[in-house]
């Protein structure tokens, strides 16, 4: 009798952990999904009708088991994310086929697997020697996983991590339940091997280990408490700790899956999002804030404070907006769009009303040309795209030369995104005038709203360097390869924002030499000089443009050219190499050995253009 | 004493000629080095001096007549300064070597280059040009003219171009630029009397004897028109004539306004060289990139090395007769040096 309540005991903290855990989340899954809209919950309805089923149980297995995405940006943290899940996953289904087996039954209540040492002590079956020794193996699997966990939690180098995110109390309660849980597993199995022999390689030697020190009788119903406790505890303090990442994930997955885009306000797409950050710290080493000592707005802290209620505005636009954060984040949180929606959600009452605005006329045009603001403060480039206007014969209308209406991208980055549809408004209507079918743009941060927030059918958004390099096969611009040895700086808007990394280089390449660097690409550094960071410091912005400049200059190029006006002047004001846009280079070889301040007059350009073996002599 | 104390002036505009002169008088060997091939500095490109419009040219024969027994290397640049066995060891970068028992910097400043605040348009359009070139066509007898050649009938004179500007790395205010914008204006009214002349200013920082004399003039006799603004940008058009945008602050409205030419006031900066000569002693460089004196208020010529002394504007910017002024102190404070027991 008394061997059957403690059998009932042992098992109980365990049973009130999971029914707490499975209630919470159920409880927060109802309340995610009834907080879609009407179109989402349809989605995700005929998703779970259709292929799309297979492909999220696919991803799960992949990633919330397999940790794939870490795997590749990180061996060592990657096998203890995966040694862990995958290792504790297995540990679940052996254990239960185990016991299946073991009871002759197909329905075995599941605690008895997880305590099947403890119940099932000395009754031999089939296959006793294999399991003994696969539930050994996977216990020390996942034992392996949490030595790493704990080294790196204290020497976080080894893993190539610089930083590890900070722990609040609740965290604190779960990482220390579930640091327990497999080391008083194996006491438990171990202890129970010693006094019945029914343990594999590792616990029958542990247990003789364990029986020199102690009769293992007496640790027999306390450590198995202990094991049940630990479950408990890890449980309980789940949900409201980071690990509720572990069953969120899953549901981010379905609802991704099901074609649910983050929306510009928040819902409940928003939480399950922000409670599926494992805070694994992985986009705090990306960060360039770091470099300035800006060590608490990274989109980690950005996730943490939106589920905790306390994101301050210093924290919130305090962001360069570059998107270096999103490209590493194993659960493929939207870090960007999470931060601008909060940016929206956080200065509604402050949107200007733009009454003021007013439609002018639109001339005819084939060709529209949208300088933007930063190509107004570079007139270099605007001065280049005028040569090149003037060369391509096409009928250009130079939008905002004289009234200039903002694209709305910085503002949509400050989060009025009311205000900034006001604005797009009223350029739509004077792009549609226009009749143009080409809109060029010389500002990736332009391009980005152009091609993302406009609807603009019929009206090809063309950024300029594509504009160029069309005219180049055409034969309209004439080109000639130099010897210049440059260096070709991504923008954040137009590599990690719209994907555009190969074009200008290929540009590029027809005018002289690309040298790589080591940080290209998807991994550019920015510049610093962000218009999506409205808190940082002038110094510490310099400290940002430094450390990208030095890796420039390292390589000892003639030229740093790249294609976004802003990043043009952060890294001339640097002193330190000569910058230039693409569009200047590219007129510099044009026109080489003239003065390049003369505009030349449009009707003698095309004269000029028509006689194309001429201008290559220049 | 038989042997005389050798001291080594790097730099030879008026800080290092004016420091060089005391020095000689008072008996000890004085060797500059200049990095040009002709004295004087930046006052070699200055036409007028404020506030009285008394000649540069004036100062700098001074400097001929004063000259004996002072040696001057021209076309050296030295590199390193490196203390030894209580002397110093300057070398240039061709192998020249010279010992010295003290070091003054007179190194100077250099221009702010307006290309960095490319908004403005200098070395794209024309019609741009700075407070610099404006002093060179002044010096050289002729009107101001646009690049058509014609006379311009309104310019823009733009303050703090490069000075108190986090976003070009300069957030201090280099002092000289804004009664030079007000002596610049002046100047155009004399020389074009038709042409109207416009100064965009932050706020006016006259600090000087006599400077507010001037600005009164400027307004009441000359007609100079004052906007508290800054500007954003400059535009050229067609005719090659600019348009600019800025922002009057007193009326409290965005402006914009067609002008003929425009005036940068270029702010002074610290010598791109300045840490090469901090490596191998114990010099140091403040926040705004200019050698750090050893104290602000008691001890502005002195260094953080012994032995080495910082006069004019190798220290912060300073007008002519300040330059000339802390040349002096600085002189006083090598010679109170070389006298004193810590030199011996």
């Amino acid at each position: 009798m008394l061997y059957n309540t403690m059998d009932i005991l042992v098992s109980l903290p365990f049973f009130i952990g999971l029914i707490y855990l499975v209630l919470a989340f159920l409880y927060r899954s109802v309340k995610w999904i009834k907080g879609l809209s009407k179109f989402d919950k349809l989605r995700l309805m005929q998703s779970m009708i259709s292929k799309r089923l297979f492909n999220s149980i696919r991803e799960i297995f992949l990633e919330s088991l397999l940790h794939r995405k870490i795997f590749r940006k990180n061996r060592v943290l990657g096998y203890m994310h995966m040694s862990l899940a995958f290792g504790w996953f297995l540990l679940i289904i052996v254990g239960h086929v185990e016991t299946m087996i073991a009871d002759q039954s197909l329905l075995v209540p599941f605690h008895k697997a997880v305590f099947f040492r403890f119940y099932n002590t000395n009754e031999d079956f089939q296959l006793t020697k294999f399991f003994a020794f696969a539930m050994d193996f996977l216990l020390l699997f996942v034992l392996s996983g949490l030595v790493l966990a704990m080294l790196k939690r204290f020497k976080k180098k080894v893993f190539g991590l610089r930083r590890t995110t900070k722990l609040k109390s609740g965290d604190r309660i779960a990482l220390t339940s579930l640091w327990l849980i497999f080391p008083l597993r194996l006491l438990a199995e171990s202890n129970t091997a010693a006094i019945y022999h029914n343990g594999g390689f590792l616990t029958s030697g542990v247990g003789h280990l364990m029986s020199y020190l102690v009769n293992p009788d007496v640790l027999y119903i306390a450590l198995w408490m202990a094991y049940s406790m630990a479950l408990g505890f890890f449980f309980v303090s789940l949900p409201n700790s980071r690990y509720m990442h572990i069953p969120t994930e899953v549901v981010l997955i379905f609802l991704r899956n099901a074609g649910i885009k983050h929306k510009k306000q928040n819902d409940t797409y928003t939480d399950v999002q922000v409670y599926s950050c494992s805070r694994c710290g992985l986009c705090l080493d990306r960060c360039q804030l770091s470099v300035a000592g800006i060590d608490d707005s990274q989109s980690v802290y950005l996730l943490k404070n939106i589920r905790n209620n306390n994101l301050s505005d210093e924290k919130l636009f305090n962001c360069l907006m570059c998107g270096k954060c999103q490209i590493d984040c194993p659960v493929g949180i939207e870090t960007i769009n999470l931060r601008i929606t909060q940016r929206i959600e956080s200065t509604r009452q402050y949107n200007s009303s733009y009454e003021y605005l007013k439609t002018y006329e639109s001339p005819k045009a084939d060709v529209i040309y949208f300088a933007g603001c930063m190509t107004h403060l570079t007139p270099g480039i605007f001065t280049a795209m005028k040569q090149i206007f003037a060369l391509s014969g096409q009928n250009v209308w130079f939008m905002d030369e004289d009234k200039a209406p903002c694209c709305g991208r910085p503002l949509i980055l400050a989060g009025q995104y009311e205000a900034a549809k006001k604005l797009i408004e009223n350029n739509t209507q004077m792009i549609l005038d226009s009749g143009a079918s080409t809109l060029v743009v010389s500002c990736p941060i332009c391009y980005r709203v152009f091609k993302e927030d406009y609807t603009l059918h019929n009206v090809n958004v063309v950024f300029h360097s594509e504009y160029i390099q069309n005219l180049i096969s055409a034969e309209i611009l004439p080109v000639q390869k130099s010897e210049l040895k440059m260096v070709y700086h991504d923008p954040c808007e137009l590599g990690r924002g719209m994907g555009m990394y190969e074009q200008p280089r290929e540009l590029l390449k027809l005018v002289g030499n690309v040298i790589p660097l080591n940080e290209e690409k998807e991994n550019a550094y920015c510049c610093g000089g962000s218009l999506g960071n409205i808190k940082i410091k002038a110094n510490q912005t310099h400290l940002l443009r430094d450390q990208a400049l030095s890796e420039f200059k390292a390589l000892n190029p003639d030229i740093l050219v790249t294609t976004c006006p802003k990043c043009k002047k952060t890294f001339a004001s640097g002193r330190k190499i000569k910058v230039m846009d693409i569009a200047e280079i590219v007129v510099d070889v044009l026109v080489k050995g003239e003065d390049k301040r003369t505009i030349i007059p449009r009707e003698e350009i095309i004269e000029e253009a028509s006689l194309k073996s001429d201008l290559v002599k220049l | 004493m038989n042997i005389k104390k050798q001291v080594a002036i790097i730099g030879g505009g008026i800080a290092g000629l004016e420091a060089a002169s005391v020095l000689i008088k008072q008996g000890l060997s004085v060797t500059i080095f200049e990095k040009q091939n002709r004295e004087g500095g930046m006052l070699n490109h200055w036409s007028k001096l404020f506030p009285d419009f008394a000649s540069s040219n004036q100062i700098l024969d001074q400097y001929k007549v004063k000259r004996n027994n002072l040696n001057v290397f021209y076309n050296t640049q030295i590199s390193s300064i490196k203390p030894k066995d209580n002397k110093f060891e300057i070398s240039d970068n061709c192998n020249l070597k010279f010992y010295a028992d003290s070091v003054l910097l007179s190194t100077g400043y250099k221009v702010f280059d307006a290309t960095l605040k490319e908004e403005y348009g200098y070395g794209l359009f024309y019609n741009v040009i700075t407070s610099v070139d404006f002093e060179r066509i002044h010096k050289s007898g002729e009107l101001l003219k646009t690049a058509s050649g014609k006379q311009p009938k309104r310019v823009a004179i733009i303050h703090c171009v490069g000075s108190r500007d986090a976003k070009v790395g300069n957030t201090y205010c280099s002092k000289v630029c804004c009664i030079t914008g007000v002596k610049q204006a002046i100047e155009i009214n004399k020389m074009l009397p038709d042409c109207e002349v416009f100064n965009f200013y932050m706020d006016l920082r006259l600090y000087g004897s006599k400077y507010d004399a001037l600005y009164l003039e400027a307004q009441k006799r000359h007609k100079i028109q004052f906007i508290r603004g800054r500007l954003s940008e400059v535009s050229e058009k067609e005719d090659m004539s600019l348009q600019i945008k800025a922002e009057d602050t007193l009326q409290g409205r965005p402006l914009r306004m067609n002008v003929d030419m425009v005036i940068l006031l270029v702010g002074m900066e610290a010598d791109e060289l300045n840490p090469d000569l901090c490596k191998q002693t114990n010099l140091q460089l403040d926040e705004n990139r200019f050698f750090k004196s050893k104290n602000m208020q008691t001890s502005r010529c002195g260094s953080t090395q012994i032995g080495v002394f910082l006069s004019g504007c190798c220290i912060c910017p300073m007008t002519v007769n300040e330059t000339l002024d802390n040349a002096r102190s600085a002189a006083f404070e090598v010679v109170n040096y070389l006298n004193s027991d810590a030199h011996e």
